[in-house]
């Protein structure tokens, strides 16, 4: 299990460390990189655990090289790190752990750190050490993580001190049963005088394309965030356009089939907050959980079929003599015309060795960012089945550099409303039997927006 | 209120303030002490100094302030055993504490503070908690079982907290559940022989039960722990599988990994034919590639385990290649792993795409990546046959690109195309010959070289060629320099007219100008095949070579079996299976395995066959010779014949004196000496330790990794008291060879470690391969007859001992104490011949011919039979020849004259070689 668990600035200072057990460290002492560490070598106490920590920063941080594996083998001990901003997370090793489990416990402490005290910055770590070495406490024991939901364990860590001490015992043992029970993620009593939900579909389309246009590979990737705010334990059932779902209910009359047969999607595979009933929606494809009070990630999808890609991109490259680029960009729009695609980007790599460029557009702003070596194009915002262009002459400095430029591939980001993979919400109903409100009583809201993943064309 | 000013650094005198601070009568002033000491704690600095004080604001009310003594607890109570017993008090007051919170605080932390006198004060309080009625107190007592198991397990055994762990099993809390199973699980671990988790299928259905309630880290916990089970048929495998699949949908990739592992495993059970094994087949595939979105770091984890899963079924993935294209903003790690896939799932189907793929890749920036991209392009071509036209134009464009690492490592896989589709695609030998100059890697110069011999009469000036390279030959590396020697022989043989004087330099070179034992072996055999008989060695040379096969870099299958029990863990991260069999200490070493196997079983699942030219000559079954044929001689001969007299020879086999294996500046001041002896059918470990240090070392350990012949230790190492200073203690340590099998290079490498209260040290020795032969080894004379005949010559080696006074009737009885035995005897032409075998641990079986005259016995070797048995991993014959000849050679010569012994070792070499100084006219 994780050994130890240490969290830097850029400069390798430590600024977090918590050791669970003795056995890291012991080893790392042989190693010869610790010639650098001269100072704590001396050190009679706690050496052990420095030479743990000082391997790393030798070995990862101050690195020359860019990082070659996220997990890293120091004399027979395992750094696993993350980094997030300009800090390193590191959780240490000497066993042979779920490797997973590590990395996904990293991202928990992340988002633990973020929903108590925002970004992730030496300045905010340093104002709430005490805070976090109470937190390191209580979701790691013995380098086992325990339960790491922000919602329960806000309701006895807060960063103004321990509440419990004045608690009442109903209070403690409620606590206690919310960190421990089947619905660890969701404390009772809440109450709101309206309810309400939010639902957002948020997706990512991800292309990528040959310079001829063929596609050859594209993917959803997709979200369905939820925000709840409703009173009780309430029984939430989440219905979409799932064709598996649609197809078994439309068993009766082969005509419906057919007809919301096009209105379906497939989904290659989804994955779910812990909330939600697993073995149920294996034994019956249906979506039912209590939420958690407040924002949350419900479910995560791929779909690879029927994908709409929202923009085609068609790049034409030409390279005149060796000192000149030609190139002529065209997108096409590729969506309903009442809609309006947001934010639109294109990025179009240029040589190294660019002296300068010169670029005629038709829709909004273009310019060359020589410090991204790109001619950055934007436009703020365009309808569906709509075409614009870009032509750029980018001259180049002679250079003795036998290699070729590798040519990048062309990028775009953009944001469309609608959900690139067809996804529909059918209905999201509610039933808390202990309260007096009934489904038709909640507010619920619903939000699709599609946004670029990685969206390339190679030219 | 921000915390950030405790970490402002520090004056002088800082230490003696914090002291006053510590010591105030303010709550609040001394709330901001301890903080500070936390601080300076975290930055690493040393504020043990301040223990009483600290502890003493323990008592407190304020929780906070208990929670930051505690943590100051935790890092310096080992430090002050004596001090931390004045903590005891509270923290068994806390633990009648009304409050659950702070009872499970107490108990936790009381298990964080490793020192022995506070172990047996926690006992107490420990045996409630686990029996509180609150869940959150139980599940943290859970855990404390652990701890208190990793400082003192005999306590944890003697006061039966295992059969109240085992208990918890059935709680009905989901999550102290969970945190016994992980408890359990990891205190099974260090005995392995113990039946401690007890699976049974009531206990997993409630650990199935538990898993659809606890948390997602108690889902992974339990899952892993499921891995572990045997179901006692398939139908009991199928229903685990059922309830184990919806976990397939879990955000957390851990326990997608871990779900995918019990199913990886169960399914083995599962019939093929059956229609729910389909299924789980097709379901297994989406969660995999869904793995792919995640953030990086995972992706990583999850690539290299797919990599595992693509090698053990690759129907799962088959259809799902393109999920693997690499992304242009992957970091490096994630498209590294990438291309591994795309290669194992590349198929004819979907060749093209990946093709294209591989030739974009090429282009790239990181020149590792570029590299590798080049070397995929090769193993395309090698693993599917259709593609491989385009596979080499693709190559031949990339060449063109001129850039030089991209030209050197497609000649590299030009190469390995060539050994497979030989008389192909030779056409492109012109182009190859361009970039001659401009190589300076030594594998494309040997890869280089080796087409150029190989094909040296299609090239006109293969004679040029090869001789520019000659000219630096001393600076070459030892790989370019006997690919050069070989091809140079090829290109005699091929040849001879024009190309004599160049063999001759090159033979030269390597024979008398050169300190590399391997060179000086190839040259040598060279040198005397051309110089007896040019037509064999045009025969042996040139024969027909075996085509490699595209499965050079697939996982052994044993090792996959294991690692894929090992999902999600590190060990399938690593691809290299954690330590078998028992720690060292209990919990700590672990991990250690893989330093110690390192490289190891990288070289051995390396992924080109290597020496392409010592294939030729010595024609083996196997595909691959190890270039390095002479090595063992070398370092075998060194513990052989520095012996000073005929120590131990009357009785039982010959045994080296003891030698120094681990001297006591590496490892704190403990020396290691020993030796190897075999006694009647017993193989022991002759070890003489000494305390070279300052200071009483006890708890001695040892250990060895996997090698050639499994040795490993039949019993622990047994120091029976604790060694003083200047003091030395001689054990024998038997040994069995039962043990996992690697082959190790050279074959007779043994690598040990050994551990003591300081530290654990590794170490490794070659021992001698006389000790492996076993005395049943007589072999029946029809069956020898037999054996000997169907010997092929290839396998055959030949030596001479001079020098031995010895008549047939002493020589046989000498080998037979080395249970060497003769099998027959003849006399022919007034000269002794004997017939004899011997029979290795693990069933080979090797036969010799002795051919004694007055004075000059000369002896021939004959290599097993390889198929007798066999190995569990390749295995090369001719190198285990060259061993046994020491073997035989020493217990020959053991009692030799001591004086002329030392410079046997040089007579030997030459003896071996049998003065082969004149050339072929």
């Amino acid at each position: 299990m994780i050994g130890g668990l240490f969290i830097y600035n850029h400069k390798g200072e430590v600024l977090i460390s918590r050791v669970y057990r003795d056995d890291i460290g012991s080893q790392a002492a042989d190693s010869a990189v610790f010639s650098s560490s001269g100072p704590f070598l001396g050190e009679r106490l706690g050496a052990n655990r420095r030479n743990a920590v000082d391997a790393f920063r030798v070995n990862v941080i101050h690195a020359r090289q860019q990082v070659r594996s996220p997990v890293t083998n120091i004399a027979r001990t395992s750094f696993f790190h993350v980094k997030r901003s300009n800090i390193w997370l590191a959780a240490v090793t000497k066993q042979n752990v779920n490797a997973a489990m590590v990395f996904e416990f990293l991202y928990k402490m992340c988002d633990v750190m973020a929903a108590y005290f925002g970004k992730i910055s030496e300045e905010n770590i340093k104002n709430n050490f005490v805070l976090i070495y109470e937190l390191l406490d209580e979701i790691l024991d013995f380098g086992y993580p325990q339960n790491s939901e922000t919602g329960a364990l806000k309701t006895f860590i807060t960063q103004q001190g321990i509440k419990s001490q004045h608690q009442t015992k109903e209070e403690q043992s409620q606590i206690t049963s919310q960190v421990t029970g089947q619905i660890g993620w969701r404390r009772e009593g809440i109450k709101y005088r309206r309810n309400e939900l939010f639902l957002d579909v948020l997706e990512s389309v991800n292309l990528l394309m040959s310079p001829q246009g063929q596609v050859l590979s594209a993917h959803v990737s997709g979200r369905v965030v939820m925000k709840s705010y409703l009173s009780g334990m309430p029984e939430c059932k989440f219905g979409m356009n799932d064709k598996i779902v649609i197809e078994k209910q439309g068993k009766g009359t082969a005509d419906e089939t057919s007809k919301s047969g096009k209105q379906s999607i497939a989904i290659d595979d989804c994955t779910f907050h812990q909330c939600v009933r697993l073995s149920k929606f294996d034994s019956e494809r249906s979506i039912s959980f209590i939420p958690p009070d407040g924002e949350f990630e419900l479910m995560r999808y791929r779909t690879t079929k029927d994908i709409i890609l929202p923009f085609r991109v068609i790049p034409l490259v030409r390279e005149v003599g060796r000192t000149k680029l030609e190139v002529k960009v065209v997108i096409k729009s590729n969506f309903k015309p009442s809609l309006l695609a947001q934010k639109i980007e294109v990025r179009i790599p240029t040589p190294l060795n660019t002296s300068g460029v010169q670029v005629i557009c038709m829709k909004g702003k273009a310019k060359y960012k020589a410090s991204e070596n790109a001619i950055v194009w934007k436009i703020k915002r365009m309808a569906g089945m709509k075409e614009s262009q870009i032509s750029a002459e980018i001259e180049l400095l002679p250079t003795n550099d036998k290699k070729k430029w590798a040519r990048p591939p062309i990028s775009m980001n953009f944001e469309v409303p609608f959900a690139p993979s067809g996804l529909k919400v059918r209905y999201l109903k509610v039933f808390e039997p202990k309260l007096n409100y009934s489904d038709h009583d909640v507010i619920k809201w619903v939000r699709y927006i599609g946004r670029s993943g990685i969206y390339e064309t190679r030219c | 209120m921000t915390d950030s000013k405790y970490f402002t650094t520090t004056k002088k005198g800082e230490i003696f303030e914090l002291k006053a601070e510590l010591n105030s009568d303010k709550k609040e002033k001394k709330k901001e002490a301890v903080k500070k000491v936390i601080a300076s704690m975290t930055v690493g600095k040393d504020v043990s100094a301040l223990f009483p004080d600290v502890v003493n604001c323990m008592q407190t009310d304020n929780l906070e302030l208990k929670k930051l003594v505690y943590l100051y607890l935790m890092n310096y109570a080992k430090s002050q055993p004596d001090m931390a017993i004045m903590a005891v008090n509270t923290f068994v007051k806390d633990c009648e504490d009304p409050n659950p919170l702070i009872r499970a605080l107490a108990v936790r932390t009381m298990g964080c503070i490793r020192v022995d006198k506070i172990t047996e004060y926690l006992c107490e309080p420990l045996r409630k908690c686990l029996k509180d009625e609150d869940p959150y107190v139980r599940k943290t007592a859970a855990v404390c079982v652990a701890k208190l198991h990793d400082i003192n397990a005999q306590l944890v055994e003697d006061q039966g907290f295992l059969d109240t762990l085992k208990d918890l099993i059935s709680d009905s809390n989901p999550m102290v559940v969970a945190n016994a199973v992980a408890a359990l699980s990891e205190i099974a671990e260090s005995h392995p022989s113990s039946n401690l988790l007890d699976l049974n299928p009531q206990s997993i259905n409630k650990l199935l039960t538990a898993l659809n309630e606890c948390t997602e880290w108690g889902q992974i916990f339990i899952l892993d722990c499921l891995a572990n089970y045997t179901p006692k048929d398939d139908r009991e495998a199928q229903s685990i599988c059922e309830r184990v699949t919806p976990r397939l949908s879990h955000a957390n990739s851990a326990v997608v990994l871990s779900a995918v592992k019990v199913l990886m495993k169960f399914m083995e059970m599962l019939s093929k034919d059956l229609d729910y094994y389909g299924t789980l087949l097709k379901k297994l595939a989406p969660p995999l590639v869904t793995l792919l979105s995640a953030e990086p770091e995972l992706q990583y984890v999850a690539l290299r385990n797919i990599n595992l899963i693509v090698q053990k079924r690759p129907e799962i993935l088959k259809h799902e290649m393109k999920v693997f294209f690499v992304k242009y903003n992957d970091p490096i790690y994630v498209k590294l792993e990438k291309l591994d896939i795309m290669i194992r799932l590349a198929s004819q189907a979907n060749i093209a795409q990946v093709l294209a793929e591989l030739k974009e890749y090429a282009t790239e920036v990181d020149v590792d990546f570029v590299r590798k991209a080049v070397r995929a392009i090769g193993r395309c071509a090698i693993k599917v046959e259709q593609s491989a036209e385009r596979c080499v134009s693709t190559l031949l464009d990339l060449i063109q690109t001129k850039v030089n690492y991209v030209v050197q490592e497609a000649i590299v896989v030009i190469k390995d195309i060539f050994r497979k589709y030989p008389n192909k695609y030779e056409s492109v030998i012109a182009t190859l010959c361009e970039n001659l100059d401009s190589l300076d890697e030594p594998e494309a110069r040997a890869a280089m070289i080796w087409i150029v011999g190989e094909y040296a009469e299609r090239i006109d000036n293969a004679d040029e060629l090869l001789e520019s390279f000659l000219e630096g030959f001393h600076d070459e590396s030892t790989q370019v320099q006997l690919q050069l020697l070989t091809g140079i022989v090829k290109l005699f043989l091929k040849k001879p007219t024009e190309t004599q004087e160049l063999v001759q330099q090159v033979l030269s070179l390597a024979t008398q100008d050169s300190d590399n034992p391997d060179l000086r072996d190839r040259g040598y055999i060279y040198w005397r095949l051309l110089s007896t008989d040019p037509v064999a060695a045009k025969e042996v040379v040139l024969a027909e070579k075996p085509l490699i096969s595209e499965e050079t870099d697939l996982i052994e299958p044993t090792l996959l079996d294991e690692l894929i029990c090992y999902i999600g863990t590190l060990a399938s991260v690593y691809h290299k299976p954690p330590m078998s069999g028992p720690p060292l200490t209990t919990s700590s070493v672990q991990m250690g395995a893989v330093d110690l196997l390192g490289g190891g079983l990288d070289s051995l699942m390396g992924d080109e066959p290597e020496g392409i030219g010592g294939t030729n000559f010595v024609a083996p079954p196997t595909a691959a010779v190890p270039a390095s044929l002479g090595a063992p001689i070398g370092s075998g001969l060194s513990d052989l014949f520095d012996l000073t007299s005929g120590v131990g020879t009357l009785s039982g086999s010959y045994v080296a004196p003891k030698a120094v294996w681990l001297p006591a500046m590496k490892a704190k001041g403990l020396e290691i000496s020993g030796t190897f002896t075999r006694q009647v059918g017993s193989i022991s470990m002759d070890l003489q330790l000494t305390n070279k240090a300052l200071q009483v070392m006890t708890d001695f350990a040892i250990q060895f990794n996997r090698n050639s012949f499994g040795l490993a230790p039949a019993a622990p190492l047994q120091v029976h008291a604790p060694l003083s200073p200047n003091q030395t203690v001689e054990i024998s340590l038997p040994l069995s060879t039962v043990g996992s099998v690697m082959k190790m290079e050279p074959l007779n490498n043994l690598q040990v470690a050994v551990k003591n209260n300081i530290d654990v040290f590794y170490f490794s020795t070659l021992y001698p391969l006389h000790i492996l032969f076993v005395e049943d080894g007589k072999m029946d004379r029809q069956m020898f007859l037999a054996t000997w005949k169907d010997i092929p010559n290839e396998n055959e080696a030949q030596f001479q001992i001079r020098d031995c006074p010895l008549n047939a009737e002493a020589v046989s009885s000498k080998l037979q104490s080395s249970n060497i035995f003769t099998v027959a005897k003849r006399n022919v032409e007034g000269q002794d011949m004997l017939y004899q075998s011997l029979k290795l641990t693990n069933g080979i079986w090797v036969l010799a011919e002795l051919r004694i005259q007055p004075g000059n016995p000369s002896c021939t070797v004959r290599a097993p039979a390889p198929t007798l048995r066999p190995w569990s991993l390749p295995f090369v014959p001719c190198q285990g020849v060259v061993l046994v000849e020491d073997a035989v050679q020493a217990s020959l010569q053991a009692w030799l004259e001591p004086e002329s012994v030392r410079s046997l070792k040089r007579t030997f070499l030459e003896s071996f070689h049998i003065h082969p100084v004149r050339l072929p006219r």
